[in-house]
């Protein structure tokens, strides 16, 4: 039996230690600057709808994509070009879709909230908050009963910890060792509630009392994300169940791009300790330098290398035509 | 050689069990479905045949194993889930209306979430307001779904095959009360294309557009018709979505009189739009206005003669019927 771990051995070469963390270096970057974009346009008015940033928690999308293989699945969220990203996507399709045009990954029928990828295993964002954790289960079920090796990732916030449909899956994930791993994204809000005014108990605790195992880690630091992440990946790949991964991360950003006065419900004082002491990017980036894998000019290098694919991804999207209105009762039905 | 008779359940059992020898992939998601059978011992024997793996008893947890089949059906497999009561069905309705509906057109036509679900309808069995309604109309109201109305023993075997090899979510309703029903079930492996209506009994003076439980109401409200000289015809959409507007249209424009009946609640369901398509191509043939027919907008009581008065009978169809065609 093949057991494979991670996308080197899936066919990706990624290399030594070095190369694998300045990788998911330039993974991290490309997601912050690709919500700079986001945010640009947004506030431009090119973007119609909402837009949910993933700044500040890109460690945990990275951590656990790049512990993955490309055809293992992942299901996202209505904050999921993180994921969307991390997964493999690429940018000027994403933008496309996000400005609901033609040349998007859901021809611009999905938009920011929906973004799926057959060919990276993205199973699609979702709008409803804990509306994919049966479609990630589901995912998981197929790859058991069809005895391929694949692993499902479903990406959650806290938020859906409120959810009933969760513990249900939960149940049937456990009771039927499904290769299926819960990646709580702690990004201490419910929208517009600290999570500790919604949630009794711990979010641990919630998967324990189903014997699933269980684990916490600092979201802001990838190689930790990314060390258990590998570590319960390979598990549940080679038939020993579900898990639950706790990563504890932070949402610069408002709850969507236009929630921007927030002081009712966080201090400024917090987020600035956030993004200074605990920035994921600025975490990695010290280490790499420490560990002499690279320094500032080099990962300035790749910031700007990054920054032009980001402009030109929206060059490409704004530029690109609407669907034809024909469009409109097409895919209803397949 | 007679035709071989089945009941309706033995008819949807064998629709079951032919798909699953036809293909590995399909395979039943759902509470006691597996030893037990099912309550209605609807799928008695399946497990033997076709082992744990692929007959899957769950905990009762509706929203859960249906989210994990709309899952299961866009990587690979071809589920279908069992709803004991169509009252749970309730239960589900994330996973149907926001997931499984949309996941092909919101993914630009790239995921596909072909599944089953399989479920219930139907009042008189005295199990009161919370297993006894018929609430298909619910699904039909939803784009991305549609929705299968057996009301024979051929039909639901024809239908149900079609309904497991469809690309597409497609919610089945099976008239509870009608499992022991009786009827001509050929051993062919046969289909009934979704969205086909059938002519049950053709008419001249009235046409009945009746679907499920209310086809075997209709058809017996035509023959006390007959004895009173007035030729019905008995119209089976069979589903509700996609719809086979034509073949009521056609049929109210050579009789020239309506009435629709569903065992769906009355107020804002499938006899009302039915009524509606059939206004709305056939108006100028029409000599009087569609009548419709559903269960009462009262939950179901349980009080056996409370419930019987809840849902249109062959007596009250006739009489509507009579009282259009011979006014008094």
């Amino acid at each position: 039996m093949t057991i494979a771990t991670s996308k080197a051995e899936a066919g990706r070469d990624i290399g030594t230690e070095k190369d694998k963390w300045l990788r998911a270096y330039r993974q991290m970057v490309s997601i912050r600057l690709f919500e700079e974009q986001v945010n640009e346009v947004y506030t431009r008015a090119l973007m119609p709808g909402l837009a949910h940033l993933y700044s500040g928690e890109e460690a945990v999308a990275v951590g656990i994509c790049e512990a993955l293989r490309v055809d293992d699945y992942i299901t996202s969220t209505h904050r999921g070009h993180g994921h969307c990203l991390a997964k493999g996507a690429s940018p000027d399709r994403m933008f496309a879709e996000l400005l609901g045009k033609e040349a998007g990954y859901c021809r611009g029928k999905g938009g920011s909230m929906h973004i799926a990828d057959p060919a990276t295993g993205n199973l699609g964002a979702n709008a409803i908050v804990g509306g994919s954790v049966g479609i990630a289960t589901g995912a998981a079920f197929a790859a058991k009963t069809l005895g391929t090796d694949r692993v499902a990732a479903c990406f959650f916030g806290e938020g859906a910890l409120g959810q009933g449909s969760l513990y249900e899956v939960m149940n049937l994930a456990q009771l039927w060792k499904l290769p299926v791993i819960y990646v709580c994204e702690n990004n201490q809000y419910n929208e517009y509630t600290h999570f500790q005014e919604t949630t009794a108990g711990t979010i641990l605790g919630r998967a324990t009392a189903f014997g699933i195992e269980a684990a916490r880690v600092d979201g802001q630091d990838v190689r930790s994300v990314n060390e258990v992440a590998t570590r319960l990946i390979s598990r549940a790949r080679t038939g020993g169940g579900p898990a639950f991964l706790q990563c504890d991360t932070y949402r610069y950003s408002g709850h969507h791009v236009g929630d921007i006065n927030r002081e009712y419900y966080r201090s400024k004082q917090e987020e600035h300790l956030w993004k200074t002491d605990r920035d994921p990017i600025l975490v990695l980036t010290k280490w790499l330098i420490d560990q002499s894998y690279a320094d500032a000019s080099a990962l300035d290098r790749i910031t700007s290398e990054v920054r032009t694919i980001m402009e030109s991804a929206v060059k490409f999207a704004i530029a690109a035509p609407y669907p034809n209105v024909e469009e409109v009762e097409k895919h209803v039905y397949a | 050689m007679p035709e071989r008779e089945l009941t309706f359940a033995q008819a949807v059992r064998e629709a079951l069990a032919e798909e699953m020898r036809r293909d590995s992939r399909v395979c039943i998601i759902g509470e006691d479905v597996a030893e037990a059978g099912t309550p209605f011992k609807v799928l008695s024997g399946l497990v033997e045949e076709f082992g744990a793996k692929r007959v899957v008893d769950t905990p009762i947890s509706e929203a859960g194993f249906t989210g994990v089949a709309v899952g299961a059906a866009m990587t690979g497999l071809r589920p279908v889930v069992d709803i004991m009561f169509g009252d749970f069905i309730t239960l589900t309705m994330d996973q149907m209306v926001n997931q499984a509906a949309k996941a092909h057109y919101m993914s630009g036509g790239h995921w596909k979430v072909p599944m089953v679900m399989r479920t219930t309808l139907g009042a008189t069995r005295r199990s009161a307001a919370q297993h006894s309604q018929s609430l298909h109309a619910w699904f039909s109201h939803v784009p991305g779904l549609k929705v299968v109305l057996p009301s024979t023993p051929y039909d639901a075997k024809g239908l149900l095959k079609a309904a497991i090899r469809d690309e597409n979510p497609v919610v089945f309703f099976e008239d509870k009360m009608m499992y022991k029903l009786k009827g001509p079930v050929p051993e062919d492996d046969y289909t009934i294309p979704l969205g086909v209506a059938d002519v049950k009994r053709a008419g001249d003076d009235i046409t009945l557009v009746a679907t499920s439980s209310m086809v075997q109401v209709a058809l017996g409200a035509a023959i006390l018709l007959e004895k009173e000289g007035i030729s019905a015809e008995v119209v089976d959409p069979r589903t509700t979505w996609p719809l086979d507007e034509k073949t009521l249209i056609e049929s109210a424009k050579k009789t020239s009189r309506v009435i629709v009946l569903d065992e769906g609640y009355g107020r804002y369901g499938v006899t009302a739009e039915l009524a509606a398509v059939i206004a709305e191509g056939a108006f100028y043939d029409l000599d009087a206005p569609v009548k419709r027919m559903g269960a009462m907008h009262v939950p179901i009581p349980f009080s056996p003669p409370l419930e019987d008065a809840t849902v249109p009978t062959e007596q009250t169809v006739f009489d509507a019927a009579r009282s259009m065609c011979k006014p008094a």
